[in-house]
C-alpha cells in the first residue's frame, strides 16, 4: 500500500505528531516502503491460523486487591514540566 | 585489571588483590579518556560509583561479598536509575531524573555491583546502528568509522574498549545480540518472561527483554543469576526458580545436538562471515557436538511480521509520552492538541516518529485485521517453526548478523536496508526465546558474532555451549588495538 501526504497527514493527527508539511513527503515516501516490506506477510496464507498476541501462552497473573504502592506525587510532580498547588498544568480545555 | 573478566575480577577482589575502590577508578579513568571518542557513555557517574565501591569495599570486610560485590558495570540508559538521569537516547527524556530503579538495576545494587554510568542507545531501542541517538552515535572500538550496532550499542562498544567488565542490554529485535556481535562481545537475550521489564522502558511489551552483555559466557551467567527471576510488579515475568547459571558452564558438549537452519546460511549472508561461521561450527563437531541441517520455513517472514507488531506496540507504549506529567513539553502551547502534537514531534527523533505513524497506521480502523492479526498469526507460524526444529535439535547456531559491522552513515537514510540486519535475530524474540552471540572470529578487523538460540527457559544450556567454545578459542580474548 502507497501512501500519499494526506493519508501521513491523517496518521500523524492520529497519533498526535505535528509533523511538518515539508517532511510529509519523506514521511509517505519511508511509510510506503515500510509497508511495502510488511506486504511480504500476504505470501503466505493463514487462514485458521490461531494469532499469537504473546510469547508465552499463559494467563495473566492477578494479585490481591489491595494497596502496595505508597503515594510518591511529590517526586513525580517535582519531574513535570508544569505543575502548581499539586496539580498539573495544560492549556485552558474548557471556556 | 582492566582486561580481566567479571570472573577473574571478582577472584581478584575475594583474594585481596585490589579493593573495589581501586578498580573503580581504574575504569572511571578509562571511560574519561576513551569516552570522548567513542560516545558509549551518555551518563557517567563517577562520585556514586566510588561510593558504591567504598560501601563494597566495606561489605567485604564483613564477610558479606557475594560474587558481583565491588565489580563496576553499566546500565544501558533504558533502565530507570532512582536520581539518574534516565534519557533512553531521546530528546523527550534529556532531562528525565527516575524517580525509581529499575528491578534489574535494584537487583544489581543489592548484589553489591558498582554502577560507573548510562550507555548510550538508539532512541527508544529503535535502530540497529546506534545512529537515532539524540547523544549521537556510538563508535565501533574495533574501527571508529564503523557502527557499532544496535540498539545497545554503548554498552556493547564500553565493554570491548575495556570501559567496564559488564554492562546490561535490552534485546526486542536484536539489540543485545547484533551489537555484541559487531563488537565482539558476549551476550545473551534470555526467554521472555525471565527477567523483569519493571522499570526497562517500554518498545514493544511482548518483545522486549532485558539481558546481560559482557566479555564471556561465564560473566553473562554470572550476571544472568543475578538479574533473573520472579518479580511481581511486572506481571508477564514468569515465576519459576532461577538456577546458579555459573554452576552449571562445564557441562561436556558430547551428544549435543545443533540444528544448522537452512535459511541462515543462503542468500543474503556475507561469504567471509559465512566462512566464519563454518569455523565455528567445525570446532563444536571436534568438541564432540554433532550437527544437522534443519529448516525454519517462515523465516523470511519475521522482518515483515515484526515490523507490524512492534511499531503497534510502540505507538500504543509511546502515546503516554504527552508533555504533561513527565518529559519535552513545547513552549507557548496555544491549546491541548498544540501541546501533544508539538511535545511530541520535537521530542521524538525521525526513527521513532515512523515506527509510531506505521503502528498507529496498522491499528487505525479498516486496516486491524491485514496488518495487525496477519502479523499474529505470522508470528504463530514462526513459533511452530521453532517448537518442530527444537523436537530435532537441543540448540540452533547460526550467525548473529548477515555482516559485519557497516560504516557510519552508510544506512540512515534508507530505514529498510538497516531493518535487514536484524534477519537472523528477529524471528527469537517473535517467537520468545532465549539466544546468545558470541564472538567466533573477524572479517579483516571487524568481529563476527556466531549466535546460538536454545528452547524456553534454556539459558543454562546456551551459556554452557557458549562456554565451552570459549575454553578452546581466544577470540573473546582479543581487545581492539586503540583500547589494550
Amino acid at each position: 500500500m502507497s501512501l500519499g501526504v494526506a493519508e501521513v497527514a491523517k496518521i500523524a493527527h492520529l497519533a498526535r505528531l505535528a509533523i511538518r508539511a515539508e517532511a510529509a513527503p519523506a514521511y509517505a515516501r519511508n511509510l510506503s516502503a515500510i509497508l511495502e516490506l510488511v506486504e511480504q506477510m500476504n505470501a503466505v496464507d493463514t487462514t485458521g491460523v490461531a494469532p499469537m498476541a504473546h510469547p508465552l501462552d499463559m494467563a495473566q497473573r492477578l494479585r490481591p486487591d489491595v494497596v502496595a504502592e505508597s503515594s510518591q506525587r511529590d517526586r513525580f510532580q517535582a519531574i513535570a514540566p508544569h505543575v502548581e498547588a499539586g496539580l498539573y498544568l495544560v492549556p485552558k480545555v474548557i471556556d | 585489571m582492566y582486561e580481566k573478566t567479571i570472573a577473574q575480577l571478582s577472584a581478584g577482589l575475594a583474594s585481596g588483590q585490589f579493593s573495589s575502590e581501586e578498580l573503580t577508578r581504574v575504569f572511571l579513568e578509562r571511560i574519561e579518556r576513551s569516552n570522548p571518542q567513542l560516545n558509549a557513555f551518555i551518563t557517567v557517574t563517577a562520585e556514586s560509583a566510588l561510593a558504591q565501591a567504598q560501601a563494597a569495599d566495606q561489605r567485604r570486610q564483613r564477610g558479606e561479598a557475594g560474587p558481583l560485590t565491588g565489580i563496576p558495570i553499566a546500565h544501558k540508559d533504558i533502565f530507570c536509575t532512582n536520581g539518574v538521569r534516565t534519557s533512553c537516547g531521546s530528546q523527550m527524556l534529556d532531562r528525565f531524573i527516575a524517580p525509581y530503579d529499575a528491578t534489574v538495576v535494584e537487583r544489581l545494587n543489592t548484589a553489591g555491583a558498582v554502577m560507573l554510568g548510562k550507555t548510550n542507545m538508539d532512541e527508544f531501542a529503535m535502530g540497529s546502528s546506534n545512529e537515532t541517538s539524540y547523544y549521537g552515535p556510538v563508535r565501533n572500538p574495533w574501527d571508529l568509522n564503523a557502527v557499532p550496532g544496535g540498539s545497545s550499542g554503548g554498552s556493547a562498544a564500553a565493554i570491548a574498549a575495556r570501559l567496564t567488565p559488564g554492562a546490561t542490554g535490552t534485546d526486542t529485535g536484536g539489540s543485545i545480540r547484533q551489537p555484541a556481535a559487531l563488537c565482539g562481545i558476549t551476550g545473551i537475550k534470555p526467554t521472555y518472561g525471565r527477567v523483569s521489564r519493571w522499570g526497562m522502558i517500554a518498545y514493544a511489551s511482548s518483545l522486549d527483554q532485558g539481558g546481560p552483555m559482557a566479555r564471556t559466557a561465564e560473566d553473562c551467567a554470572l550476571l544472568l543469576t543475578a538479574i533473573a527471576g520472579f518479580d511481581p510488579r511486572d506481571s508477564t515475568c514468569v515465576d519459576q526458580p532461577v538456577p546458579d547459571y555459573a554452576a552449571a558452564l562445564n557441562r561436556p558438549l558430547a551428544g549435543l545436538k545443533i540444528g544448522l537452519p537452512k535459511e541462515y546460511f543462503g542468500t543474503g549472508l556475507d561469504n567471509t562471515v559465512a566462512a566464519v561461521i563454518e569455523t565455528a561450527v567445525t570446532e563444536y563437531r571436534k568438541l564432540g557436538a554433532e550437527t544437522v541441517e534443519i529448516s525454519l520455513p517462515n523465516s523470511q517472514l519475521a522482518i515483515p511480521a515484526y515490523y507490524v507488531v512492534a511499531p503497534a506496540e510502540c505507538s500504543s507504549n509511546l502515546a503516554r509520552f504527552d508533555g504533561v506529567r513527565y518529559g519535552h513539553r513545547c513552549d507557548n502551547p496555544k491549546d491541548l492538541l498544540d501541546l501533544y502534537t508539538r511535545s511530541r514531534a520535537e521530542g521524538f527523533g525521525a526513527e521513532v516518529q515512523r515506527r509510531i505513524l506505521v503502528g498507529t497506521f496498522a491499528l487505525s480502523a479498516g486496516y486491524y485485521d491485514a496488518y495487525y492479526l496477519k502479523a499474529q498469526q505470522i508470528r504463530r507460524l514462526i513459533s511452530d517453526d521453532f517448537r518442530r526444529a527444537f523436537d530435532q535439535v537441543d540448540v540452533i547456531a547460526g550467525p548473529t548478523s548477515p555482516t559485519v559491522a557497516f560504516n557510519l552513515g552508510e544506512k540512515v537514510d534508507d530505514p529498510i536496508t538497516m531493518y535487514l540486519s536484524d534477519i537472523y535475530t528477529i524471528a527469537v524474540n517473535l517467537a520468545g526465546l532465549p539466544s546468545l552471540s558470541l564472538p567466533a572470529g573477524f572479517v579483516g578487523q571487524r568481529p563476527v558474532g556466531l549466535q546460538l538460540i536454545g528452547n524456553y527457559f534454556a539459558e543454562e544450556r546456551l551459556l554452557s555451549v557458549a562456554h565451552r567454545y570459549q575454553q578452546v578459542t581466544d577470540w573473546h580474548n582479543r581487545v581492539p588495538a586503540a583500547f589494550a
